[in-house]
């Protein structure tokens, strides 16, 4: 039987506030534990919540990013559950009139292609404390600073087919809320954590199949090995003639698999009800406006233009626009070059190379976009030839030259890359050369005609060599053709 | 000292005839000598109260007295207030020490006044009768065989009793009015929003408020005065002015329209309490209102109503006991599970558990609609019952409580105690004020007999206009001037 | 509604609070009869009346995103029944 995997993602993602969504405590990672958990945080008796704007502003911001409607009115509720890193028994939620209403999120596939996946709704809340397992004498610990920072839950549609398209939309979230400055995305420091809900059905079947629950999935990489593995299970599953439960499965990254949560606590009655101790958020539509007149410009957005505007290949347009650092950086290439092609080339081809293989992201790279773009100048007035624009990029990334535009000038005339145009000069290099390699001009001469194009590559290395690099590539190809076949 | 009023005592500390430590060393003493019996206090803080009566007395050497700086006072045991515990009258927060002051409490503090210690009071709030603490029932000080009323019934007592001369209480569903009436004191519940909840514990949020408790309404239009306004740690407060209350007490009350809710004089009022209400209502009118009836046709649905909101929100607010960051903790608990289940059962009390109950039940699936959201619409036909009679009259006036206050232990069925107050709850549903004001006695044993308490209500924010009703009628009557005659005096 | 022995015993698991057969069969009665009276709300026709969620129909104010909040970890602690390291102690728990 041929399947279909049917998919949607709960994307949770801390906001880059300050302070937290209902006190004025601390949201910074790191802190000594319980040192950022204020009275309010603590739940202490008689404490009360009081909404952050900047949470609210945020949602909105991410709701305009993907067109989604914007209730005039949403409601804060209560989700009533116990656990010990939930400090009031309860989690400040918004079940039934969430901030952000439906919209939708553009994903690119591997080959190009686009494809629309719906949001649900995107609601506020309350992130929980943190339980530590170490041995306290057979206890655990509970550290509440995280309890309180606000999270902007992002609820898909059943859209996506494939584990591929989740790690898409998941990316594509991701660069939404980076580009949009309202979290950092770090996913190491879970500040986007992501449940995914998988089944499987007969292809062409109209009807969903039961779905799995997968929690706390926590990496891009990890989406896609998850539910690679869930689809495998409940097809296997399926096909010896079993069920599907409906139920909360865990992913174990280290075993590759996700297997049951079977807590006790599997029929949970979370006994939602309107938080009495806020009040319904009423966001007047020049606020809105004013957010969206306020809006960055958005990856998709961005893609198009660099398309349209900039020539660039879909491709190039795709990865150059894929985040806000890597989009900023070629913007700012592009400014101090003024060839849109030339710095998408740098950018994904040297660039991007050193940056692999150091493991650094784009806003750590050594050498800055003014430099880059100055580099790429040289090239482009024919200043140097492309083998002495690389000895200047590695040494620009090795610090060399000052810091600004004018870095990569200081490095060509501190080593002397200069590029030697002057064809005496060039034709001296060449005459040297010939002389100096007499067995290399007897085979030559001796060559078909056709095989004398490939052999013309080492002279034309001898006087790069002996120019160090400098002389015109082409000069010395056209010259070198020349004065070989005089002697022919 | 102790037969004064908040006001004449105010009047005494500016004037020097004694000082802010001679009159908390007098009520400190009176507090040590009778409180024993009644059980008004769950903590007295009396070296706190000291240095804060030497705190005011310098201040108002140095000049620097407000109209309530030195005046002693007490809280109910649900103001957080920090160093002190503060324990909601429960097991659960018997170990409890504030770490923080609640706004009210900061406010007053603020105000210079001297907080004496923390008043009984039914756990967390929940009870009629004062008989739900932890720390034992209260005794009414007109007649110790009574209960003082509740929740905020230590307060009552004391202020009854004149071991103080105000105390602060709550009131969620009558708490405040309900022991005012039983104890022949007045007590206002002020507008939903009008003070802050910050630091009260909860019980349920959308019907808390806190008032003053005290002898006369003058006192309370003082008081609230000091602890109304808006708070931002609040977001229920309302950012609205807060005039001085005392201003238009004496505004005359010729033209004032005064409606009788047919649904406040119908089966279940005790005809010696319907008595003293109507006699009250007569005086009102030799002072130029004018009376009619109008109807509240939901009332009877005010109960019902607040019996699932009240304990859907308790159930909530109450989760954070779980024996982990504060409270009771059970021993040697087993696993998780054991450690709230235990640390739970252990630390609260009965009729705590039977609205945790309720609340969890009425909020569980398939339960919703029929209940909460039930009881929500209802809420609202409730409190536009009141809007639409407010269309045609200033005040509504009625009794407090059906009957006087009932005997210690005499009511042993939680629903019998729940209707008890018919005439309070809905005032909490529609988040109006409302002020008891004593109106004379019934029973006749002993000497006085039981009081009585007059219920005035007015619109959102009317409460200028009932403390002036308030105190026109305490003008014209002497009912709050009437003090118990204690055992011990009379000995 | 009537009320079953099941649904106290579902409630109090839920409200995480210990009891006994007897004691659930107790607030049984209890709930019973305040469910009871609670009941004569099904009584009122309240088809197309909005719910009030808080007595004074006003609207939530927002604070301004500043952290206003100092370290206060020692007091607060102090009335924590089992703290180490700064973290509150809990029996282990399960994942």
């Amino acid at each position: 039987m041929q399947w279909e995997t049917v998919i949607g993602l709960e994307v949770h993602v801390q906001l880059a506030t300050r302070s937290k969504i209902f006190s004025g405590a601390s949201t910074a990672f790191g802190a000594e534990p319980n040192s950022q958990a204020c009275a309010v945080d603590l739940g202490l008796p008689g404490v009360l919540p009081v909404l952050n704007e900047a949470a609210v502003a945020m949602a909105v911001q991410f709701g305009l990013g993907i067109h989604a409607e914007i209730p005039e009115v949403s409601v804060f509720d209560r989700k009533n559950y116990f656990y010990p890193d939930l400090p009031k028994g309860y989690q400040t939620s918004q079940m039934y009139h969430p901030i952000v209403g439906p919209g939708e999120v553009e994903i690119t596939l591997e080959d190009g292609a686009t494809k629309r996946i719906r949001v649900h709704h995107a609601h506020l809340e309350e992130d929980a404390g943190k339980s530590l397992h170490e041995d306290f004498h057979g206890m655990t610990g509970i550290d509440l600073n995280r309890a309180g920072t606000p999270l902007l839950e992002i609820v898909s549609e059943p859209d996506m087919r494939s584990a591929k398209e989740a790690a898409a939309y998941l990316k594509a979230i991701h660069s939404i809320v980076t580009y949009l400055g309202i979290s950092d995305g770090n996913m190491a420091e879970g500040s986007m954590r992501c449940d995914v809900n998988v089944s499987v059905r007969p292809r062409g079947q109209a009807n969903f199949g039961t779905r799995a629950e997968i929690k706390n999935v926590n990496s891009f990489r990890f989406v896609e090995r998850a539910i690679a593995f869930e689809v495998e299970r409940q097809i296997e599953l399926l096909e010896d003639g079993g069920e599907v439960v409906q139920e909360t499965r865990l992913f174990d990254p280290e075993r590759d698999e996700t297997r049951s949560m079977r807590t006790k606590e599997q029929a949970n009655d979370y006994r939602y009800f309107p938080c009495p101790d806020l009040l319904p958020v009423v966001l007047d539509r020049a606020y809105v406006d004013h957010l969206r007149d306020t809006l960055p410009e958005l990856p998709a957005d961005k893609r198009a233009r660099f398309q349209d505007e900039l020539g660039l290949s879909a491709y190039d347009a795709g990865v150059l626009s894929a985040s806000r650092e890597m989009a900023e950086y070629f913007e700012a290439v592009k400014e101090a070059c003024c060839d849109a092609k030339l710095a998408a080339n740098w950018v994904q081809g040297e660039l991007s190379g050193a940056l692999n293989r150091e493991g650094l992201p784009i806003q750590d790279s050594p050498v800055s976009a003014t430099q880059l773009g100055g580099l790429i100048a040289r090239v482009m007035d024919d200043t140097i030839n492309g083998k002495a624009a690389k000895q200047v990029f590695q040494a620009l990334w090795n610090g060399e030259g000052g810091g600004d535009a004018n870095s990569a000038d200081e490095v060509i005339e501190a080593k002397g890359l200069k590029q030697v145009t002057d064809t005496g000069a060039i034709e001296a290099m060449i005459d040297q050369v010939i002389a100096d390699s007499p067995a290399q001009v007897a085979q030559y001469r001796d060559a078909e005609p056709e095989k004398r194009g490939k052999m013309i590559g080492y002279f034309v290395g001898q006087v790069m060599k002996a120019s160090r690099g400098t002389a015109n590539p082409q000069q010395v190809n056209a010259l070198l053709k020349e004065k070989l076949d005089a002697l022919c | 000292m102790h037969d004064k009023t908040l006001t004449e005592l105010a009047a005494g500390l500016a004037t020097g005839e004694f000082s802010s430590r001679e009159l908390t060393q007098a009520l400190l003493a009176r507090i040590e000598r009778l409180d024993g019996d009644l059980n008004s206090f769950i903590s007295v803080t009396a070296e706190q109260a000291l240095a804060a009566a030497d705190r005011a007395d310098a201040a108002r050497a140095a000049g620097n007295a407000g109209p309530l700086t030195g005046v002693p006072l007490a809280l109910k045991d649900i103001f957080c207030t920090e160093g002190v515990k503060t324990s909601a009258g429960s097991r659960m927060l018997d170990n409890f020490i504030a770490p923080y002051d609640a706004t009210v409490v900061e406010k007053l503090k603020a105000a210079g006044t001297v907080s004496l210690g923390k008043t009984n009071m039914d756990e967390f709030a929940m009870g009629s009768s004062n008989e739900n603490s932890f720390f034992g029932p209260v005794k009414n000080p007109w007649d110790r065989d009574a209960v003082p009323g509740g929740s905020s019934g230590g307060s009552a007592a004391a202020v009854a009793a004149g071991l103080v001369p105000a105390a602060m209480g709550t009131d969620t569903g009558g708490s405040i009015r309900q022991p005012a009436a039983f104890c022949g004191i007045t007590g206002l519940k002020p507008t939903y929003g009008r003070v802050s909840r910050y630091g009260i514990i909860a019980y349920a949020s959308s019907l808390d408020q806190a008032g003053p408790m005290a002898r006369t309404a003058e006192d309370c239009a003082r008081l609230l005065t000091a602890i109304a306004g808006h708070d931002l740690r609040d977001s229920t407060s309302v950012a609205r002015g807060v005039p001085d209350y005392t201003e238009e007490l004496d505004a005359p009350l010729a033209g004032l329209k005064i409606g009788l809710p047919r649904e406040y004089f119908g089966e279940g009022l005790d005809p010696a309490v319907e008595g003293a209400v109507r006699e009250a209502i007569r005086v009102y009118e030799s002072l130029g209102a004018t009376v009619r009836e109008v109807s509240l046709p939901h009332t009877h649905y005010a109960i019902p109503a607040y019996y699932v909101i009240a304990p859907a929100e308790a159930s909530s607010n109450l989760s954070r006991y779980d024996g982990v960051r504060f409270g009771h903790r059970c021993e040697a608990p087993a696993d998780l599970t054991d450690l709230y289940k235990r640390s739970r059962a252990e630390g609260f009390g009965e009729e705590v558990k039977r609205r945790i109950l309720m609340g969890t039940h009425t909020l569980s699936e398939g339960f919703f609609d029929a209940y909460y959201k039930k009881a929500q619409q209802v809420r609202r036909l409730i409190r536009q019952d009141f809007l639409d009679a407010f269309d045609e009259v200033d005040v509504l006036m009625g009794p407090a409580s059906p009957t006087p206050a009932f005997d210690l232990g005499a009511k042993k069925d939680p629903v019998s105690m729940y209707l008890q107050d018919i005439y309070t709850i809905a005032i909490n549903l529609a988040g109006i004020p409302g002020i008891s004001v004593p109106a004379g006695f019934v029973g006749g044993r002993p000497a006085e007999g039981r009081p009585v308490g007059l219920q005035i209500l007015g619109t959102h924010f009317a409460e200028a206009r009932l403390l002036n009703v308030a105190h026109q009628f305490q003008q014209a009557t002497d009912w709050h001037l009437r003090r118990p005659a204690l055992a011990e005096e009379t000995l | 509604m009537a009320l079953e022995h099941a649904d106290v015993l579902r409630a109090a698991h839920l409200a995480r609070l210990g009891l006994d057969d007897d004691e659930a069969a107790h607030y049984l009665d209890d709930l019973g009869r305040i469910l009871a009276m609670v009941d004569q709300l099904q009584t009122l026709d309240t088809e197309g009346v909005a719910p009030l969620a808080h007595p004074l129909e006003t609207t939530q104010r927002l604070r301004a995103d500043e952290v206003t909040e100092t370290d206060q970890r020692d007091r607060f602690q102090r009335c924590a029944p089992a703290v180490e390291q700064g973290l509150y102690l809990v029996p282990r728990v399960v994942e």
